[in-house]
């Protein structure tokens, strides 16, 4: 498809619903409006290694960047999931989502370099760069992260990419999840190369990366289970495209976000924990309210991020100045309601 | 719905503004003490770090807490009253220049760390304090605030969220952004704002990439929870001699190419080490054409291993001389002189003028090539300090504003080491922000219709426009002047600025 249709669908003035590969169908509000598809806008527009950048359309499937980085032994730190073969950069950027090593290298925002959109009146719009250190204008390339398509269309990203660590180990540990929250944030604030944790079912892994040395003598240090390579390898992508067991079958997928430091949550159900205690899912029938409030009495909020009743809003509803903000800026972009009503929020 | 009427044509007129009606309810808000009308007082609010660009504020007020700093925007937005930030003023783009018919809004008095947490590993800070003595208080804990901007003593944390600031260790640790969870401002309508918070996200739009780095434009941050890093076990730098710069252009680019990510890696070319080499006494080799510092941090396994592959791509790239900190003494040493850079240049000439461009790596050596070329065509020195690692450029051009016609050829070549770097797929700020100086540059890098989206955004959080007016976005009207400008290179800009 080209810019120009795009715009032609833009212009229209009817809702779009927006969608790259397909993969995150499920997630945030219900999908409103005509399709426009952005997975045939694809290709990668600029790579060099040695800039640590990658810039692409954003209908290129994840699997052909992360082909193409690998060929030259670096990633995507950021890990974002798949959900599947389809999954587009565009749509990564849009839903924001980051994989295990979260706490250790940051959020797929952190990454995002710079961004060609189209807004809501067909304007192409270029925000950010291709450089590390870029202070020129308001962020809106990382401001993009996260909006479910709501602000615009996403064209292109420029993205931070880094080397492939050169060491890499993952130990288990069988413990409490008292112990295991515990654990977790003592070793976060010490310098060791731990770069995503995991617990469930009474057992804690913890995925080690960094120079060989420091990932050895880590080994060390912490004791634990060495797990063979390939099944550390399946746990990890188990947790990232949520393949592991604990995300099967059609029970509603609660996502709490709540400060690393939180306890044991007064929900029933056993979690399982990720981001060094900062994130935790849950799967069940739970009342929402009751779910927002234990997370709000965290410090922090929760998603009803798969299955469920996505009618009345899956994500926490906003305080009013913050709301308020919302809407000007969803005027300033999208002034004519075009790109992804409700998606994010009802209101938006 | 409909957004209220917000003009990105022209820059705006406050010449109406109700101020003596302000000044009487500022005295009810603040203590005497913490509001300056006096002309002589006002003087040390006149400029920022950039001191070519002065002028005096109609009034500085200093709150003493959130609750006072709600009140006088909530007075100043009824008064129609300008409102610029300012916290260390160690800025280096005007960005905290007064407006000589509004209120410069100092916060340094809001300088308390509020909370620190070890094991949360995160620090609650108002936004006066100062970057250093956030580390300083996390350092029993093992922890310190990675961010590590040259001004890093005096500056403070909400400073840091305005420019988003970086530091020589950013291309590891990340700016100001990656280091920040949350933010609590006031809207210029007193409403206050919790962006972020102690989780690791927030429902709606991230609204923190929009805040840190705007300059002031968007709300007054009064409180900040920043993330702690474990400080690592050790680190050790190396310094590398070459004899031509685009070689060691070449060497930061083969760094990374073999996959490491160096916690600092820092260029100076041979009139950088000459000008700070009898200051500091680090020990420089004067005759290369440029210094590479290349550090590496981590347990002592880890750096021993990093140090040996950093070694060989600098051996491979051609490098004369390499040299390994053999302690922390001599480490800190060789680093001396290239965070004392810009005083030295002080001490060397009566003024400097320090560029901030951001360039693809690749560009290095043509950009290089370009500023010699720019030193013969202006008649004026410039000596070059670069974050590296990260493509971030700080050229000192060298003058002295006594001299007439020095400081607008400085501002002439500066401007034209920006336009290179927009042109070399870059920005024309990397770290320091556009502020008031860089405003007219921003009209070569951004589209009209991306400016009007700037202001627009402003708009949405600012509606009435007071916050920090004439910085960071220039008004169309201003961009198309511009382009007359280059047609007239010798005229001065700004001719309402008074030059000191």
């Amino acid at each position: 498809m080209s810019l120009a249709a795009f715009r032609e669908r833009i212009l229209a003035r009817r809702p779009l619903c927006l969608r790259g590969g397909g993969s995150k169908d499920f997630y945030g509000g219900p999908l409103v409006g005509e399709r426009l598809d952005v997975g045939g806008y694809q290709g990668i527009v600029g790579y060099e290694p040695s800039e640590l950048v990658m810039t692409a359309r954003a209908g290129t499937p994840l699997a052909e960047l992360e082909a193409a980085l690998a060929e030259r032994g670096q990633w995507m730190a950021f890990e974002p999931p798949a959900f599947g073969g389809a999954a587009t950069l565009g749509g990564a950027v849009a839903s924001g989502l980051s994989g295990p090593g979260r706490t250790s290298c940051g959020a797929l925002r952190d990454f995002v370099l710079g961004a060609k959109i189209m807004d809501g009146e067909g304007r192409e719009l270029t925000f950010g760069g291709q450089v590390m250190k870029n202070v020129a204008g308001f962020d809106v390339s990382r401001l993009m992260a996260g909006t479910l398509g709501t602000l615009g269309l996403i064209l292109e990203v420029s993205f931070k990419v880094l080397p492939i660590p050169v060491g890499q180990a993952s130990l288990r540990f069988q413990l409490s999840q008292d112990k295991a929250l515990d654990l977790m944030n003592r070793w976060a604030g010490k310098p060791l190369p731990v770069t995503a944790t995991s617990w469930e079912e009474q057992l804690l892994t913890v995925r080690l990366a960094g120079a060989e040395a420091a990932v050895q003598s880590a080994c060390g240090a912490l004791g634990g289970q060495r797990l063979p390579e390939a099944e550390a390898a399946a746990h990890w992508a188990g947790l990232k495209e949520q393949s592991h067991a604990f995300f099967a079958g059609e029970a509603p997928l609660w996502r709490l976000s709540v400060p690393s430091i939180a306890g044991p949550l007064p929900l029933a159900g056993i979690p399982l924990i990720e981001w060094g205690g900062a994130q935790r899912w849950l799967r069940g029938d739970y009342a929402p309210a009751q779910v927002r409030a234990v997370a709000q009495k965290a410090g922090g909020h929760a998603t009803l991020f798969r299955g469920g009743d996505r009618a009345a809003g899956v994500f926490m509803p906003l305080p009013g100045p913050l709301a308020a903000i919302h809407q000007r800026l969803k005027a300033v972009f999208d002034p004519h309601g075009v790109f992804n009503p409700g998606r994010l929020l009802l209101e938006l | 719905m409909n957004l209220p009427p917000h003009s990105a044509e022209r820059d705006p007129d406050f010449s109406g503004a109700a101020s003596a009606a302000l000044l009487r309810e500022l005295r009810d808000i603040l203590t005497p003490e913490s509001l300056i009308t006096d002309r002589e007082l006002l003087r040390p609010y006149e400029c920022d770090g950039l001191s070519a660009y002065r002028r005096l504020p109609f009034a500085v007020a200093l709150p003493e807490d959130e609750a006072q700093v709600v009140a006088i925007l909530v007075a100043c937005h009824r008064a129609g009253v300008p409102i610029v930030p300012r916290g260390a003023g160690t800025g280096l783009s005007a960005g905290s220049m007064p407006h000589p018919q509004g209120v410069l809004l100092s916060l340094t008095k809001l300088n308390r760390i509020l909370k620190l947490d070890p094991v949360a590993r995160v620090a609650v800070v108002q936004t006066g304090a100062r970057n250093l003595a956030i580390s300083e208080a996390a350092a029993p804990h093992g922890l310190y605030y990675a961010p590590d901007p040259s001004s890093q003593i005096a500056c403070t944390i909400g400073g840091n969220v305005a420019e988003n600031s970086g530091g020589v260790h950013c291309l590891k640790y990340g700016l100001t952004m990656q280091n920040v969870l949350r933010v609590r401002m006031v809207t210029i309508e007193g409403e206050i704002l919790e962006l972020g918070s102690h989780a690791l996200d927030a429902p709606g739009y991230d609204l923190l990439p929009l805040v840190i780095g705007s300059e002031g434009l968007l709300g007054i941050v009064t409180e900040v929870t920043v993330r702690l890093t474990p400080k690592p076990q050790m680190a050790q730098v190396i310094m590398a001699s070459f004899d031509d710069v685009r070689k060691a252009g070449e060497a930061v680019a083969a760094v990374i190419a073999a996959g490491i990510i160096p916690a600092g890696l820092e260029m100076m070319d041979q009139g950088a080490a000459a000008a700070v080499e009898p200051f500091v006494k680090a020990g420089y080799d004067l005759e290369a054409k440029a210094i590479l510092l290349c550090e590496s941090d981590g347990t002592a396994e880890e750096v021993a291993e990093e140090v040996g592959r950093m070694r060989g791509v600098l051996e491979h790239s051609g490098a004369t001389d390499l040299r390994v900190s053999r302690n922390e003494a001599e480490r800190l040493r060789f680093w001396a002189g290239r965070k004392a850079a810009f005083p030295s240049a002080g001490r060397i000439s009566p003024d400097y003028y320090c560029m901030d461009g951001t360039i693809p790596k690749k560009g290095l050596g043509e950009m290089l090539t370009a500023i010699a070329a720019m030193e013969t065509k202006y008649g004026l020195r410039c000596i070059n300090v670069f974050h590296a690692g990260d493509g971030n450029l700080h050229p000192l051009i060298l003058y002295d504003a006594n001299i007439p016609g020095q400081l607008e050829r400085t501002e002439a070549f500066g401007a034209e080491i920006l336009r290179l770097s927009v042109a070399l797929g870059g920005t024309i700020t990397g770290e320091h922000g556009v502020g008031f100086e860089k405003i007219h540059s921003m009209c070569e890098q951004f589209s009209t219709d991306e400016l009007k989206a700037f202001h627009a955004v402003k708009g949405a959080f600012d509606p009435p426009g007071l916050l920090n007016p004439v910085k960071a976005i220039p008004s169309l009207h201003r961009c198309a002047e511009m382009g007359r400008m280059h047609v007239h290179h010798g005229e001065l800009k700004f001719p309402e600025l008074e030059r000191l």
